[in-house]
Formats: structure tokens, sequence, C-alpha cells
């Protein structure tokens, strides 16, 4: 008589658990076995190459490494340039000002846009020759600074990196916006009374109170950025020669480009690895900053 | 008298200042997307010359071209149709789990519950390549069906995550009354649960549909036939091969774009909501 509910119960997860299972956990297992040989991906036999994949990955494909560290290039800049600005933006729209409805509608707009429709706007702007932006430069008498944003190798990655932060502001905008909303307001006003200046309550009132909210947009910022790549795809490619590769640009091309899944599937492990690696010590490095 | 004329100039400043400062960057946000739908209402010849926002003539026709020639009536549709099935999906999938997780009992209930939080932390980059092995096996590759039971997945562990959460702090009082009047668990899933949890649900709706509509890489990898192509991986092949036709590209990216800005525009609360609360619980 019990055993019937209990069947009950167990149809209404059936569906969650079923795909999950073939697209999620097969797969995952796969990646695992499939990094251990070497496999064009059609014909019915496999190589075995043990940790071979490994091996070539860590000491003989320099492009990786140059791809890995790119994608750091391109964090480093997600994590300076775009969460000040996101963390600005938000302290001018915090305040009770008039149009923050209107900023914050705006600022998100990027964000939900996909990557293919940035890239390929971006790049028309930047284009060198019909480009709007060097048209601009050249009008406003800077003519000597215009050049082929995308196509140059010193300034492509660079460029890239900024179109991603044009892209991504509007989440650390949101997210700092709503940290600094739960400020309690009493906080300033004691402040004040005590006689501190604008400066003065900034400095020890607002920045150690988000603290914790910027650990955390800190986080998202690296998770998101490092694998970021259809950006990359819509704009530049991964070229010119390797420029603006990044990790998981090297995993399709592994895939499509050589026909390697071993190789592609033990890439992913490799740079999986190294992401998980990075949040478990972010993960540390913000519990000690709760402690305080 | 002095002091406060003084403070009242300093803190006028400093509005315009910041007004100015976010104007700017208000701006920045927006051009780029003016430029696009400006520049694809100019010819062949105009659009390399003309580097005004707004064309002396408006070619509007560029749109009518895309959408045949260009075949972007066809991938909009597609792009459509696999939106609408992944959010039905997802919808009724995660809710019946996400329902369950929260209010029946059953054996091992928190290791699979615990199974869907682990994987909505680990990253597996470059998924696609066991995905794309997977569907080979099952003959799905090249399908939609294919497409859409991967998308479906993609949203699945944050959604049930999100309506657990939502109906874990919701009472219970009004499926009491529902079992009384004899309704079975399935009915009060439909007659009682869904209904109360439509604002989350909103939220769940909202983000996937932004997933699966500005999805690239899986489609790519997946979809060989352009006939079954969605809008993103059909405008980079566009531009592969029509790499000098602009005007035409443009108008595919604003067709693109456009039903997701008044998506967004027409649900910015439910989207602040989501971006903020799922942080705040993460």
């Amino acid at each position: 008589m019990k055993i019937k509910p209990t069947l009950e119960n167990y149809m209404f997860v059936l569906p969650a658990v079923l795909i999950f299972a073939v697209f999620y956990i097969i797969p995952f297992i796969w990646v695992f076995q499939l990094g251990l040989f070497q496999w064009d991906g059609i014909s019915p036999t496999r190589v075995f190459v043990g940790l071979g994949n490994f091996k070539e990955i860590l000491f003989q494909d320099k492009i990786w490494w140059q791809s890995m560290r790119q994608a750091g290039y391109i964090t480093f800049i997600a994590l300076t340039f775009q969460n000040a600005l996101a963390f600005l933006l938000a302290w001018a729209c915090a305040r009770e000002i008039r149009l923050k409805n209107f900023y914050r509608l705006i600022f998100f707009i990027p964000p939900v846009l996909s990557e293919v429709v940035v890239g390929l706007v971006w790049q028309w702007i930047l284009d060198g020759h019909y480009g709007l932006l060097n048209n601009w430069l050249a009008q406003l008498g800077f003519a000597n600074l215009a050049r082929n944003w995308l196509s140059n190798p010193e300034t492509a990655l660079t460029t890239v990196a900024i179109a991603h932060s044009w892209k991504g502001f509007g989440w650390g905008f949101l997210i700092f916006l709503a940290g600094l909303q739960t400020i309690p307001r009493e906080y300033y006003e004691a402040a004040r009374v005590d006689g501190a200046n604008a400066w003065h309550c900034f400095k020890s009132i607002t920045v150690p109170l988000m603290i914790p909210i910027a650990v955390l947009v800190g986080i998202l910022t690296i998770l998101g950025t490092m694998q970021a790549f259809v950006l990359i795809i819509a704009m530049t490619e991964g070229g010119p020669a390797y420029h603006t590769q990044v990790p998981v640009l090297r995993i399709l091309a592994s895939m499509r480009g050589s026909s390697r899944f071993g190789y592609a599937c033990a890439q992913g492990i490799t740079f999986g690895m190294i992401l998980v690696i990075i949040s478990f010590i972010q993960y540390r490095f913000s519990r000690q900053y709760r402690r305080i | 008298m002095k002091a406060e004329i003084y403070h009242r100039i300093k803190r006028t400043t400093l509005n315009l200042l910041i007004h100015l400062f976010l104007i700017i960057v208000a701006l920045t946000c927006i051009f780029p997307l003016l430029w696009m739908v400006s520049s694809s209402l100019k010819t062949q010849e105009t659009v390399f010359k003309d580097m005004s926002l707004i064309p002396e003539e408006f070619h509007f026709e560029n749109y009518c071209l895309a959408w045949q020639e260009g075949g972007f009536g066809r991938y909009f549709l597609n792009s459509i149709f696999y939106t609408v099935c992944v959010v039905l999906g997802i919808v009724l999938v995660s809710s019946l789990a996400a329902y369950a997780f929260s209010r029946l009992r059953f054996l091992g209930k928190n290791l699979l519950f615990f199974m869907f939080i682990a994987a909505m932390m680990i990253p597996i980059p470059g998924s696609f390549v066991p995905l794309y092995v997977l569907l080979n096996k099952l003959h799905l590759r090249d399908t939609a069906l294919g497409y859409i039971l991967c998308m479906i997945n993609v949203g699945l562990a944050t959604s049930i995550f999100m309506l657990k959460t939502f109906f874990d702090k919701l009472p219970q009082d009004l499926e009491d009354a529902a079992k009384i009047d004899g309704c079975s668990k399935l009915g009060i899933w439909w007659h009682v649960a869904l209904p109360l949890a439509r604002p989350v649900l909103a939220v769940v709706v909202i983000f996937n549909a932004l997933i699966v509509w500005n999805e690239y890489v899986l489609a790519l990898v997946i979809f060989d036939s352009k006939a079954l192509m969605p809008l993103q991986v059909a405008l980079m092949s566009f531009r592969g091969e029509f790499i000098t036709r602009y005007p035409l590209l443009m108008a595919g990216l604003t067709i693109t774009a456009l039903p997701i800005i008044i998506l967004y525009i027409l649900m910015e609360k439910y989207i602040n909501k989501g971006v903020t609360e799922g942080v705040l619980v993460g």
C-alpha cells in the first residue's frame, strides 16, 4: 500500500533526473574517458594514449598557454576597469537621483544582447578602413591615432577586452547597486553628526560594508570572463595570428579544426581544473574577509 | 547665509557632474545599437561613405532582402521555435521536480537535489565536445529535438533551485485545503503550486528565454543543415559568405537584437529581481 504513493513521488522528479543523467552526467563522464584517447570523432577505433594528451598540453602546447595568458589579461581588465566603472556608476545611482530607473534600464541593455550581435556591431565600428571610430578620429584631427584596431597584434587584445567590459559592466552595476541600497542611511547620518565629511563616510562606511559584495562580483567576473569566447569569435576569430586566442576557443579549434576530440576533452579538463582551483582560492579568501 | 549658498552651489555642481558621467556612459551603451540600425538603412554604396547617424534616405527594403534573400525569416522562426520549446520544457520539468524536492517525501531526495546544485557549481568548459559525441550516438545530431533537449538541460539546475527556494517559503495552507477537497498531488501542483509561483516563473521564463535566444556554440556544433540554424549561427555564417554586404548584415543583427530588447524593456522588473536575488542567494 505504501509503495504506490512513493512511486508517484518519483514520477515528479523522473523527467528532470532523466534529462540531467543523459545530458549532464554522461557527457561529464565521457570527457574524462575521452581525454585519455586519441580520436577523430568519427572512426570506430580510438587509440589509448593514457596521459599523453595532458603531457602535450602541459609541456608542448605553447599556444594553449598563450591563450591562457590572454584570457588572464582580459580578466584583469574586466576586474579593474570594468568593475571600477560598475562600482562608480552604482555609487552615483545609489543616492537620491533623478532618472535613476532610466539609467538602470539602459546599463543592462548590453548584457542582455547576444555576444554575436555585440561582437559584429563593434567589429563594424572598429573596422580599419570604413569604421566609425577611425572616421571620428580623423575628423577630430587625431588621424595618427587611427589604426586597424582588430587586426593589429598590438591593439587587438585590449580592444577585445574593452568590448567585453562594455558588454559586462551592467552585471556588476546591478549587484553593487543592490548592495549599496542595503546599507542603512542611519549609518551615514550618525557619521555626519560626528562631523565626518563625504570622503570619511565613503572610506569608513561604504568601502568596508561593500567588500563582501566586491569579492562576490570579483568571483563572478573571473569565472565568467575566463570562459568567454563567442564575443571573440565574432570580433577576431582568435586572430591576428593567435593574438586573441582564449582557452575555450582552443578547445573548439581542437575539435572542429584538427578533429582531435580526445585532445579537446583533455584541454577541457585542464581548464576546468584551473577554474575550480581559482574559485576555491577565492572562496577561502572571501571567508577570511567575512570574519573581519 | 554665505556658507549655505556655497554649500548649494557645491552640491549642484556635484550633481551635474554625476549626471554628466551617467549620461555619457548611457550614450556609450546605446550608440552602437543606433549605429547598427542606421547602417542597416543605408545602401551598399553609402554605408561606406555616409558617416551620419541619420541616413539621407531610409532603405527599409534591406529588411525585406535580409528576411527573404538572406534567409533571416527562416532563422527567426527557428529561433522562436527553439526558445518557446526549451522554455516550456524547462518550466514543466523543473517545476515538477522543484515541487517534489520541496513538498514530497521519497528516498534519496537530498542526494538528488545536491546533485543538481553541484552541477550548478562545477564548470565544464568545452562541454559541447561530449554533447556532440552523445547526440551523434543517439542519432539526434542535426535535429531540432537534440538541440532542444540539450538546452533544457542547460537551464534545468538553476530553475529547479529558484523554484524550490520559492516553494520552501510558501505557506502550505492552500495545498492542504486542496488535499482535503480530494485533489491529487499532480492536481495540486498544476492548480495550486504553479499559479502561486507565477512571479518566480516569470524570472525563470525570461532568463531561460535570453539564454536560448542568445546561445551560439552548441547550435554551431550541432547543426549542419542551414534550414535548422537559429539566428546567432546564421549571422556568423552570413558574415562569412557575404563579408561586405554590411547593410544586410546590420539588418539581420537588428532583427536578432530587437525582440530581446523589447522583451527586456517589458520585463525589466523581473530581470532586475532575478539578478539581485540570484546573487544574494549565491
